[in-house]
């Protein structure tokens, strides 16, 4: 299944010439054509949702980006793609770059703003000169700059690189660190979308996103909703890794169930059974092979307390310790939690303690208690989104594998 | 410390804006043969931007990739995170840790290779993975470790 990914390996990733013979920029040219209100009422059509783990509806994003009135206003695009598990952007940007700034002018042009920034992880340092080719090169082909193909419209797109923080994902922690400061969350509100980057309206919208706008005004709505089921129209790139025998890139129609995605990666390696999924990045709910039967859409997800997230699929097999996975999710936690607010901060070093209980099985009524506390505490009371969900690997957990949670003195103590 | 005129290339390409300053630490680093930010380039860059050095430092102690302390020629970067841990990171970790004989966060003697774990690098289809510099290793085995190695070396020599 190809509509995001329809380009990959259809040419190199870099020639813009070769791009345009794949009737590159028709997205734009017809977003031109239709004018950004018609454009913006098409992307609330096919019912696109951000993909980088928000799921906010995209075309009511880029309205409420239009709405806003300022000297400058800024789109960017987050390529700081920080889950663990995930690295579909990256493929989206080595074997497609074109078809990502294209979605970036199209939104640019409907949310009527002049600059972009592609905000590229650090870790991709290696992509960092193909992106400025790149940006480059459609510049020399008068995409980018001004008066873009007689409209009058201007827009520019620089390249900025991250440093090696999970948190700059987030919309104002990657502000900040765009500012030259230590990348923490502000309080909200006002939103990013009102004062964001140098206190502009700032658009901040994912990779996968962008390059989905293209294809959606490439091939049309109806092309893309009827992929998918009714309720979660189109497809969605997904990142398969751990023990499978064929980790990728997976582009897949949503309303597959994880089982069948799973078999697109051949399996699990060594013919060993699944032990348990971790779905959508590091705060991304975790899942036993029981329930592989669901169907991949927001709604199915949800009713298991796990979301799309990322699309990230990290698989497990049946000798991994889930105890051992959470002590390294929770690491990486302890790790990236920019300190700014206490629940984030301190409840991921509380969780770790009580893991090590579990792990020993030592664990008493009162941990268990004060487990599930901190879990609330920091879903309730962290600043930002990334703090929010971190409690959400924990909580599945917890609720599908019940075992690895056993008090102390009821199991043999190994 | 690097030359200053390589520093204030680095500053005028940045508009000498303190807004930069991110962008402009991560290219400073990158020309100091330590890989590092020294105290007196710290300095040199607050005072060429008009900021308290304390901001500099801020910021070079919050982001990963930036450095206060000398670093080998070559980081070697161990991603730690999930999948990496699934599929051997303690097993890589042994091989360069027996390999090179210093732990994470420690730099060789002859101080060309300093080893740090970090979390995903984005390479989970390839783990278990590490960086170097701009080049990511995949599918690591004890061979290929010690090839990656005895070619940074000779590269050198």
């Amino acid at each position: 299944m190809k509509f995001i990914t329809a380009n990959f390996d259809q040419y190199d990733g870099k020639d813009i010439q070769a791009y345009i013979g794949l009737d590159g920029f028709s997205g734009l040219k017809k977003a031109i054509e239709m004018g950004p209100l018609a454009t913006i009422e098409e992307v609330k059509e096919s019912g696109l949702q951000g993909r980088g783990g928000a799921e906010y509806p995209t075309g009511r994003k880029i309205e409420q980006a239009r709405i806003e009135k300022a000297e400058r206003k800024f789109v960017i695009c987050n390529a700081d793609e920080g889950e663990p598990g995930t690295f579909k952007d990256r493929e989206l940007i080595k074997k497609d770059i074109y078809q990502l700034i294209e979605g970036m002018i199209i939104v640019a042009y409907c949310a009527n703003a002049n600059e972009g920034v592609i905000y590229c992880r650090e870790e991709y340092d290696w992509m960092h000169e193909h992106i400025c080719t790149s940006i480059l090169k459609c510049k020399e082909m008068g995409y980018l700059g001004d008066n873009i193909l007689d409209t009058g419209f201007s827009f520019e797109i620089s390249l900025f690189s991250g440093a090696g923080s999970y948190v700059c994902g987030e919309g104002f922690a990657m502000c900040e660190s765009m500012e030259g400061k230590s990348g923490r969350p502000r309080s909200k509100p006002p939103y990013v979308k009102q004062e964001g980057y140098l206190n502009y309206p700032t658009l901040v919208i994912n990779v996968e996103t962008l390059s989905a706008i293209t294809a959606i005004m490439k091939f049309g709505t109806s092309n893309f909703t009827d992929l998918g089921t009714p309720d979660c129209p189109g497809t969605k790139v997904i990142s398969i890794s751990g023990k499978v025998n064929k980790p990728g890139v997976y582009e897949v129609p949503f309303g597959k169930t994880l089982e069948e995605i799973i078999a697109l990666a051949e399996g699990v390696k060594g013919d060993k059974r699944i032990g348990f999924v971790q779905i959508g990045g590091a705060s991304g709910g975790i899942l036993p092979e029981s329930a592989l039967k669901t169907q991949f859409t927001y709604r199915e997800l949800k009713s298991k307390q796990v979301s799309v997230g990322s699309g990230a699929i990290v698989v497990a097999d049946e000798d991994d310790n889930i105890l051992d996975y959470l002590e390294n999710v929770g690491q990486f936690f302890i790790h990236e939690s920019c300190g700014k607010c206490v629940p984030c901060r301190e409840g991921n070093r509380q969780l770790e303690i009580l893991l090590g209980k579990f792990k020993h099985k030592t664990a008493t009524i009162d941990d268990v208690k004060m487990y599930k506390d901190i879990l609330d505490m920091m879903s309730e009371a962290s600043l930002c989104g990334s703090g929010r969900t971190e409690p959400v690997p924990f909580k599945t957990a917890f609720t599908y594998f019940e075992d690895a949670f056993a008090l102390g003195g009821s199991h043999e103590i190994l | 410390m690097v030359e200053t005129r390589v520093i204030d290339g680095i500053l005028g390409a940045y508009q000498n804006d303190a807004v930069n300053l991110l962008q402009i630490l991560l290219k400073v680093q990158s020309v100091e043969p330590k890989n590092y930010v020294s105290e007196e380039v710290a300095m040199y860059v607050a005072n060429h931007l008009d900021i308290p050095i304390s901001r500099v430092y801020e910021v070079v102690t919050y982001f990963a990739a930036l450095s206060h302390k000398p670093q080998g020629k070559h980081v070697i970067q161990i991603c730690n995170t999930t999948v990496c841990q699934l599929n051997g990171f303690n097993e890589v970790l042994k091989w360069f840790k027996d390999a090179l004989k210093i732990n994470p966060g420690e730099t060789t003697a002859d101080g060309l290779f300093s080893m740090k774990l970090t979390p995903c690098i984005g390479a989970c289809d390839i783990s278990p993975a590490i960086k170097i510099g701009t080049n990511v290793y995949g599918n690591l085995t004890k061979e290929k470790v010690e090839e990656i190695l005895s070619e940074l070396r000779g590269a050198i020599s």
